[in-house]
């Protein structure tokens, strides 16, 4: 009896879960059948036939693919920039004794969960002071800064777990720090590095607030701005090539998110993550 | 043999000397950054906050200080005041029931499931959390349209055409941002249930308590500091979008998602009032600053 109705209940998780993967689904089915059928509609329908002529069309569009390498520019230099900074900036924090770490980790855990959002407004204003509006590495370096805290203090972490003696050894053989830190500690945290520099990218390539903001010239818009553009211009009348232009735009953080996969599940045990 | 040991002892010493040079040497960079793009700003905010700046009119030429004029403004604009109603709304259901709830939902039934059936569940569940803010607007766009998906489905039942976006518009800034967010809290949860010996669970059965008394009074004091610790960061992330209801309604129709993030931008780029922009933004920033210091308490109880 018993057995029956843990059977049951086991059956009833089943359908609930199954209910909700279709609910989740239901919005990006619509986006990869709507891609590939030229006479996409608002509603999910699969296409009678298959082509790839709303994905010629985006790619075939210089403006466009432009803004993808603008894109790829703005989002690769801070992934770059956050990785290599934050590496040389977690190893004093990581191996020295310092007087100031424990306040200096604070502020670092403090500003990671401040809300960007809310600095946008003065920031444009400094930005208007400092003439650096309109400037795509100003908006990379802000870009930059904003995933600082982050990036530290998950940096930090990684670091901690690849023990000293094995840099030690280097250092007896005469290796300078830096030499140490490229050739030892980097290689042996490899997994977390690309953590760090994964969650950047994603996070910098869908971001389309400061963009919005910072960048005037319409020549100069990364892909999350030029596609939100598009679907002001295009977006209710050609579903077709909207859905094949945010599939496009969507490849690349799945592509990352794919390779980072066995990564992952490390940065989302809390409990490791914040010893601090 | 002593002579090695001896010279590696006089290296050891000297490496400490150079370690506070290294250190400042090895940080500056990232203080730079962090000190010019945001405390600065921070800073500013505070600053700007009580000044009538603003970037047309007579007021662009010459900044004033205005005193505590820009707060008495927003306090008194019933625009604002509605807006942080609208924001504790949005953050409630949209964060604390929507994201933390179904999260952990989500995650205690996957427990134990078929290995198969959950990556299949999860991939579907992350695939929503990866996509780009502006796509997952544009699918909430077209799933809610007039014509879209959802529309169709009820039709299948013979109920008539909504306007989801129009007649329903809270509600539906606040699915797609569950359908966006859920994933994250899912993985954080998965990560704390995963971290619980099973004989637990499993010895509180044999002494006979129910299953709703297991989740209550074992699993869920088990992963107490998780729960907090989430909702904390959730909530931070929540209080910080605009571009999924910029994108979606623009705030409106109307005024009826005109969450604070979306209000400051109103303010302060389409009417140029930065002075009034800045005053939202400061009220944001302490909403935030009161969440992080919270979220660390959480995180030290933890330690």
């Amino acid at each position: 009896m018993a057995k029956r109705s843990h059977r049951f209940e086991i059956a009833i998780h089943y359908l609930i879960l199954s209910i909700l993967g279709i609910l989740f689904l239901l919005p990006l089915l619509w986006m990869l059948f709507a891609s590939v059928d030229p006479n996409a509609i608002q509603a999910l329908k699969v296409p009678e036939k298959v082509t790839f002529q709303n994905f010629n069309s985006i790619l075939t569009d210089p403006g466009l693919m432009r803004s993808f390498v603008i894109g790829f520019f703005i989002s690769g230099g801070q992934a770059l920039l956050v990785v290599f900074l934050c590496i040389i900036a977690a190893y004093p924090l990581s191996r020295y004794t310092l007087k100031y770490k424990k306040s200096f980790m604070m502020t670092i855990l403090f500003l990671t969960s401040l809300p960007i959002t809310a600095v946008m407004v003065p920031v444009y204003q400094l930005f208007l002071t400092l003439k650096l509006q309109d400037s795509l590495i100003a908006t990379t370096l802000f870009l930059t800064a904003s995933s600082l805290p982050y990036g530290i203090w998950m940096m930090k972490n990684f670091m901690d777990s690849v023990p000293i003696e094995l840099e030690e050894s280097a250092w007896v053989d005469g290796a300078s720090t830096l030499r140490g830190i490229r050739s030892i500690v980097a290689p042996l945290m490899l997994p977390g590095i690309f953590t760090v520099g994964i969650f950047t990218f994603a996070g910098s390539w869908g971001n389309f607030f400061v963009p919005y903001i910072l960048i005037q010239t319409p020549e100069k818009m990364p892909a999350s701005v030029t596609i939100f553009q598009f679907f002001g211009n295009f977006g209710m009348v050609n579903y077709g090539r909207l859905a094949a232009f945010s599939v496009l735009y969507t490849i690349p953080v799945v592509v990352f998110y794919a390779f980072s996969q066995s990564y992952m599940s490390k940065g989302f045990s809390l409990g490791g993550a914040t010893k601090g | 043999m002593q002579y090695q040991e001896a010279k590696h002892q006089v290296k050891q010493i000297t490496r400490k000397r150079n370690d506070g040079l290294k250190s400042v040497f090895f940080l500056a960079p990232s203080w730079v950054l962090l000190l010019l793009f945001f405390i600065t700003p921070m800073l500013l905010t505070i600053f700007f906050s009580f000044t009538n700046l603003s970037l047309t009119g007579s007021a662009a030429s010459k900044l004033e200080f205005v005193g505590f004029q820009n707060f008495v403004n927003i306090f008194e604009d019933p625009q604002f005041r509605s807006s942080i109603y609208k924001t504790i709304i949005f953050l409630f259901f949209s964060a604390i029931i929507g994201q933390c709830f179904f999260g952990f939902f989500i995650a205690f039934l996957m427990k134990e499931k078929n290995k198969l059936f959950r990556q299949i569940i999860g991939l579907i569940i992350i695939a929503a959390w990866v996509t780009p803010e502006v796509v997952v607007s544009f699918c909430w766009v077209a799933f809610l349209g007039d014509n879209g998906t959802l529309n169709q489905l009820i039709e299948l039942f013979h109920f008539k055409p909504i306007a989801w976006l129009f007649t329903f518009p809270m509600i539906s800034v606040i699915i797609a941002n569950i359908w966006r967010g859920t994933a994250f809290s899912m993985m954080v949860f998965q990560a704390a249930l995963d971290d619980i010996p099973k004989e637990i669970e499993e010895a509180a059965i044999i002494d006979g308590a129910s299953k709703w008394k297991v989740i209550t009074k074992v699993t869920i004091p088990m992963v107490k500091g998780t729960i907090a610790t989430n909702m904390m960061l959730v909530t931070l992330q929540t209080l910080g979008v605009f571009t999924l209801i910029y994108t979606m309604t623009g705030g409106g129709p109307g005024n009826a998602t005109m969450t604070l993030p979306v209000l400051m931008y109103k303010q302060a780029f389409v009417s140029y009032q930065l002075g009034y922009g800045t005053a939202i933004s400061l009220t944001l920033l302490l909403i935030g600053v009161v969440a992080s210091l919270l979220y660390m308490k959480t995180l030290k109880m933890k330690v």
